[in-house]
């Protein structure tokens, strides 16, 4: 939206985290989105979700693909190392970033084109490899850098800038996710900063693979009336369905929570998520009940919207592991270890060799 | 016992027409043979089992797989060449044929030099037709020996194959010690089995003995010619070599003929790369969905600091050019090996070319040139896969280290493999967190700070100060994004440069020169042994060849003096193009007319027949007083031969 360089001073006054940054420090360059794009929302949202975990930005790898939503690591964690590489490839890259390395901390940016059409083989085998990454998607049902054509995530009877009615079924990245054993799945809004904030630290702390789906409208090319991925329509059609808190490790949930409402679910690091309103009969904690009652809130026109599924963390060790739990990976990261521990010797091929005699 | 077999060879090989019906002459160690069978029939471990007993009688041999692209039923064979002086390329003359297949004895058969012998299962009749008289048949009863003396069906199957083996023993004067030593070696843990095939090599032998004048007149002597030696193929070889080179992270999709250079990874880590204490893995290798995104691991891996590698065939190298550019453009070091494989589309799976020779010289859309270098056997596998991660990081860029079939699934008998505990990977220019930290200015990943082209690179997680975003799209020195001209072309120039630069630091070709010399042979990959063995054919007919095989592109500058120290050069490769012979015109100053092209693609590895018979039109190769390849002259259509 502006080639304006950001201030390199800052107001002196701004609010520190533990680590003595502030969350001008989380930024990155100023957006070249268009004015209102949902897209610089989630970006803020992201900002302020690390600032509030006290992450230092250069432990983090930030990816993403290709189109507008492929443009947006570049707006946060400026001092964090980031991969826009090709369209629909950015699981792959955060896979091979995340062997490499299992102490960054991964966040993938992408979209509904960039996910669920050329790149929805990646998407799906990245969920199944339980990558520990947070995967966000910034659905706004159609190509916005290529002008406004429909998405895979288009519902059917949503129509174009210029009047063409979509047909083809929808690809439901939560209903997918769900499917593929995703053991974190939500799903925001851009307008909703509160909920959505709360949702970005929650994936971030999640071991394992989370997914956001935040719908984000197109203001250029899919802000219209009769398209079902508009402000207009989403904020019409809206359903917090979840209502949840993270709570790290060291603090106790806040008071404020409805009492008899209440469900808090532990996740690997000793943090938790404290769910403070769900419908009665949904438990976040049951993938197929979670399945059938969104299908549910979809045919009757709803956008269901929370952290949707959540995977309590494992009794023990054997039960749903991770990527590096699945290989079974050395804690110390690969891309640092010694070569002394690496190479097998002259000896060792000596030895070796008889094999081959 | 070494044996001058050349001597031999030329009393004894007489042309074609005069040899029927007369018995030839006595060759030792010199000879060719060829088992024709079914796959899925576990003839597999029955002709190691033979290759790696003539090894063991210290003779060079080789032993070539050609397998179907199926699992069972399909005809297989298995091609043996042992040779005193070292030619263990494959040959079109085989001396012996084991025809166990019917439906390929015909073939079979007709593939028998004049005066050789064919030996096959007897318990059935051999039908009429195929009856020839310059050929001595040599009947077993081989079903029948097996039903007589084993139970169960797999077993009597398997069995049948080491009957063979015995009486191959037997006729070719094998060393029956040996041959028990590698049984008792195999089957130390099982001795039903060990019972069994030992059996089954006494039943072949002692037929073969009782029924055949034994040796045949063309046989085997123990000699000492593997002292330092080990029998290995290509795939093994390129694995260990990554092992020894520090990569931890390889990902793959499955794919013939490379799958098993990842299952050799595989086996060794486990074996090397287990934490003593936890048994946890100091590795990571990931089978991916599909060769884009094992491309798309290697390089998320390498641009996070591990030495990552794929391994491929050309199918997948072309699903993967799309992240070879970004790895290019980005500069993101990265290794693929492409074990190549007959093209172009699925084309023949299990056969073997030199077809990706061009696209991996300039693979991905805009703007790309590439730094390849090519193995010719699995000793140069091993070196060249350490090497290869050596220049990726050297010159950050991805680098392809293009084998084949042949050399990657065939095994060669290659001098040991040697280490140098000295050795420690040549990281390049990466900035270390102490280096960021003291640095006064801020850091510029494309900036070209010495000169060389090569910038320096900083990793994920290492300091706030080495932070870029990497990226596919526009960026100038700086690494900023940009769609201006300037910055644009001043960083696709300065990556130009580096690769150009990489030239003199590849691997130099492989010269070998004559006194006298007027032509030059010059070839690539596993054409090594058979144009090697070309040279000294040339040179019994008095005709010297200098030779030059080229191990790496940008073509190292030793190349192009070679090219113009030669009239005529004939380049010789597997492909129906002419690859290396067009890279060559567009990037030397040879002239076009000085290079011509001896060419073989039919998917079998290359004879030295292939070379004589491409030579043949364009230089006057005298008629032999009795070379043995030539023989097959002639027999073959130029660039369709088996």
């Amino acid at each position: 939206m502006s080639y304006i360089k950001k201030p390199r001073v800052h107001h002196p006054g701004l609010t520190r985290n533990r680590l003595g940054l502030t969350r001008r420090d989380y930024e990155g360059t100023m957006s070249t989105l268009c004015a209102g794009c949902g897209h610089d929302s989630i970006t803020a949202a992201i900002i302020e979700a690390f600032w509030e975990l006290e992450i230092a930005p250069h432990e983090v790898a930030k990816t993403s693909g290709i189109g507008c939503s492929g443009k947006t690591p570049t707006y946060f964690l400026k001092e964090a190392h980031g991969f826009n590489g090709v369209h629909g490839r950015m699981p792959s890259i955060t896979t091979g970033a995340h062997a490499a390395n299992r102490e960054l901390v991964c966040i993938g940016v992408s979209g509904d084109g960039d996910s669920l059409s050329i790149g929805m083989g990646q998407f799906a085998h990245v969920v199944r490899r339980n990558v520990d990454m947070l995967y966000i998607i910034e659905n706004n049902g159609v190509y916005g850098l290529t002008k406004g054509q429909f998405s895979a995530s288009a519902d059917v009877g949503s129509t174009a800038k210029r009047g063409q009615v979509n047909r083809e079924h929808p690809i439901d990245s939560v209903l997918l996710s769900l499917n593929l054993g995703a053991g974190f799945v939500a799903r925001s809004f851009s307008g909703d900063k509160e909920q959505l904030v709360p949702i970005i630290k929650a994936g971030l702390r999640h071991r394992g693979f989370a997914l956001i789906d935040v719908i984000s409208p197109c203001v250029t090319f899919n802000d219209h009336r009769g398209s079902t991925k508009s402000y207009q329509y989403t904020r019409d059609n809206y359903n917090q369905l979840v209502y949840a808190d993270f709570v790290p490790p060291a603090e106790e949930i806040a008071t404020s929570i409805e009492a008899g409402n209440m469900r808090s679910v532990q996740m690997h690091d000793g943090s938790r998520i404290a769910f403070r309103k769900v419908p009665e009969d949904y438990d976040p904690t049951d993938r197929d009940q979670v399945y059938s009652y969104i299908r549910g809130r979809q045919r009757a026109g709803e956008v269901a919207t929370g952290l949707l599924y959540v995977e309590p963390a494992p009794r023990d060790a054997t039960d749903a592991v991770d990527f590096h739990g699945i290989q079974g990976t050395v804690d110390e990261p690969l891309s640092h270890y010694p070569f002394e521990d690496l190479c097998p010797g002259a000896e060792a091929l000596e030895k070796l060799q008889k094999r081959f005699q | 016992m070494a044996v001058d077999n050349r001597l031999t060879a030329i009393g004894g090989d007489a042309p074609p027409a005069s040899t029927n019906g007369e018995r030839p002459a006595a060759r030792v160690n010199d000879l060719a043979f060829k088992i024709g069978t079914v796959n899925g029939t576990g003839s597999a471990s029955a002709n190691g089992l033979l290759r790696s007993a003539i090894f063991r009688m210290g003779i060079p041999v080789s032993g070539k797989n050609l397998f179907p692209s199926n699992i069972q039923g399909l005809p297989t064979w298995y091609e043996i060449r042992a040779n005193a002086d070292g030619h263990t390329a494959r040959t079109a003359r085989f001396d012996l044929v084991v025809a166990m297949n019917p439906a390929t004895y015909q073939r079979d058969v007709e593939e028998v030099t004049p005066g050789g012998w064919v030996m096959y299962d007897s318990t059935w009749p051999l039908p009429r037709e195929l009856d020839r008289d310059d050929v001595t048949f040599l009947g077993i009863p081989l079903a029948k020996m097996t039903v007589d003396n084993f139970k169960g069906s797999r077993v009597r199957i398997l069995m049948k194959n080491i009957c063979y083996v015995g009486a191959l023993a037997a006729l070719l004067k094998m060393d029956l010690e040996i041959v028990r030593g590698l049984l008792n070696e195999t089957f130390a843990a099982k001795a039903k089995l060990l019972d069994a095939n030992q059996l089954a090599i006494s039943l072949g032998y002692d037929y073969a003995l009782e029924h055949f004048d034994c040796p045949l007149p063309v046989h085997l002597e123990t000699m000492d010619g593997n002292r330092d030696s080990i029998v290995i193929d290509g795939n093994t070889a390129a694995a260990l070599g990554c092992v020894y080179a520090g990569a931890t992270v390889a990902a793959w999709y499955p794919i013939t003929p490379s799958t098993s250079l990842v299952d050799a990874f595989t086996g060794f880590c486990h074996q090397f790369r287990k934490d003593p204490e936890t048994g946890r893995n100091r590795f990571a290798i990931i089978q991916a969905e599909d060769e884009l995104a094992a491309a798309g691991m290697v390089i998320g891996a390498a641009w996070a600091g591990a030495r990552a590698f794929t391994s491929t065939s050309g199918a997948g190298l072309s699903l993967m050019s799309e992240f070879i550019g970004l790895a290019y453009y980005a500069e993101v070091p990265s290794v693929f090996f492409d074990v190549q494989r007959v093209g172009p589309s699925t084309g023949m799976p299990t056969r073997t070319q030199q077809g990706d020779i061009q696209f991996a010289a300039y693979a991905s859309h805009g703007d790309t040139r590439h730094i390849v270098i090519f193995p010719a056997n699995p000793h140069e596998c091993f070196d060249f896969a350490v090497e290869a991660f050596d220049l990726a990081e050297r010159f950050q860029t991805p680098i392809f280290v293009l084998t084949d079939l042949d050399i990657g699934m065939n095994d060669w008998v290659i001098p040991k493999l040697e280490w140098d505990d000295a050795y420690r990977p040549d990281r390049g220019k990466v900035l270390t967190a102490e280096e960021l930290e003291a640095a006064t200015g801020p850091f510029h990943r494309y900036l070209d700070v010495d000169g060389d082209g090569i910038p320096w690179r900083t990793l994920p997680g290492v300091h706030p100060n080495g932070a870029y975003l990497t990226r596919g799209s526009g960026h100038d020195r700086f690494g900023n994004y940009t769609e201006d001209s300037e910055p644009y072309a001043d960083v696709l120039a300065r990556v130009g440069r580096k690769i150009d630069g990489a030239a003199p630091h590849l691997p130099a070709p492989e010269i070998r020169l004559r006194d006298g010399a007027k032509i030059g042979l010059v070839t690539i990959g596993g054409c090594r042994g058979a144009v090697l063995e070309a040279v000294e054919e040339l040179a019994e007919r008095g005709i010297d060849a200098d030779y030059m095989r080229v191990r790496a592109f940008p073509f190292h500058p030793d190349v192009e003096p070679f090219l113009a120290a030669h009239e005529v050069n004939f380049v010789i490769e597997q492909n129906r193009d002419g690859q290396l012979r067009k890279l060559l015109i567009s990037e030397t100053d040879a002239e076009k007319d000085a290079l011509v092209s001896i060419l073989y693609y039919g998917g079998y590895p290359m004879s030295c027949h292939h070379v004589m018979d491409g030579l043949a039109p364009h230089i006057d190769i005298r008629t032999p007083a009795g070379s043995r390849e030539s023989a097959a002259l002639g027999a073959a259509p130029h660039g369709a031969a088996p």
